[in-house]
């Protein structure tokens, strides 16, 4: 699954550390969603889109479909 | 290192200390005769405290694996469904080849612990690349 994280986190000028601190996970989890590697549980995508302001279809994009 | 990485490693910290701990204990209870500990009583009480801080590292180790964060599990996860497989399949494979005489030494339970732990730390590295 592709993401917007890593634009919407350099638009908001925010490290993956400070990211990881704001949905309480590792930095190495925040790495692996950013590049594509793991897709994170729904409660933690519902987190991540409540940090920047979008629904989580704005930030994460099935390419199944 | 933010708030969850200084939190995991804390209760990394406390799962070592209990885990050493057990270990002593452990050690201290299978060298009992080479103490000199010829009382079964005393020997009886060494194999309680063993039992009694075992059971404190696996509540060590429960909190551990439950405040993971949701990758992390899942590396845990996957390590521990090879070890498990491992150690049944190969175990007892080993077992057989001690029943059947093909092999000039007895199927210790030693080895299985060997085994279970390389595959597990195998596991836990083969994890953590893939995801990196």
């Amino acid at each position: 699954m592709k993401n917007r994280i890593k634009v919407l986190r350099a638009e908001q000028n925010m490290t993956q550390a400070d990211l990881a601190n704001h949905v309480e996970v590792s930095r190495q989890t925040i790495n692996a969603i950013e590049k594509g590697k793991f897709d994170p549980s729904l409660p933690l995508a519902f987190k991540i889109a409540k940090l920047f302001e979008r629904t989580i279809e704005e930030i994460f994009i099935d390419e199944s479909l | 290192m933010n708030a969850h990485t200084q939190k995991a490693k804390k209760r990394t910290i406390i799962l070592a200390i209990w885990t050493a701990a057990w270990l002593i204990s452990l050690a201290f209870v299978s060298f009992s005769s080479e103490l000199n500990l010829e009382s079964h009583m005393l020997t009886l009480a060494a194999t309680l405290v063993n039992l009694i801080i075992g059971l404190g590292m696996i509540w060590a180790n429960r909190n551990y694996i439950k405040n993971l964060d949701e990758l992390q599990k899942k590396i845990q996860l996957d390590a521990m469904a090879a070890t498990l497989g491992i150690a049944v399949v190969v175990g007892l494979s080993y077992s057989l080849l001690d029943i059947n005489n093909i092999i000039p030494f007895d199927a210790e339970i030693s080895h299985l612990v060997f085994l279970i732990g390389i595959t597990y730390a195998v596991g836990i590295a083969i994890g953590a690349k893939k995801y990196q």
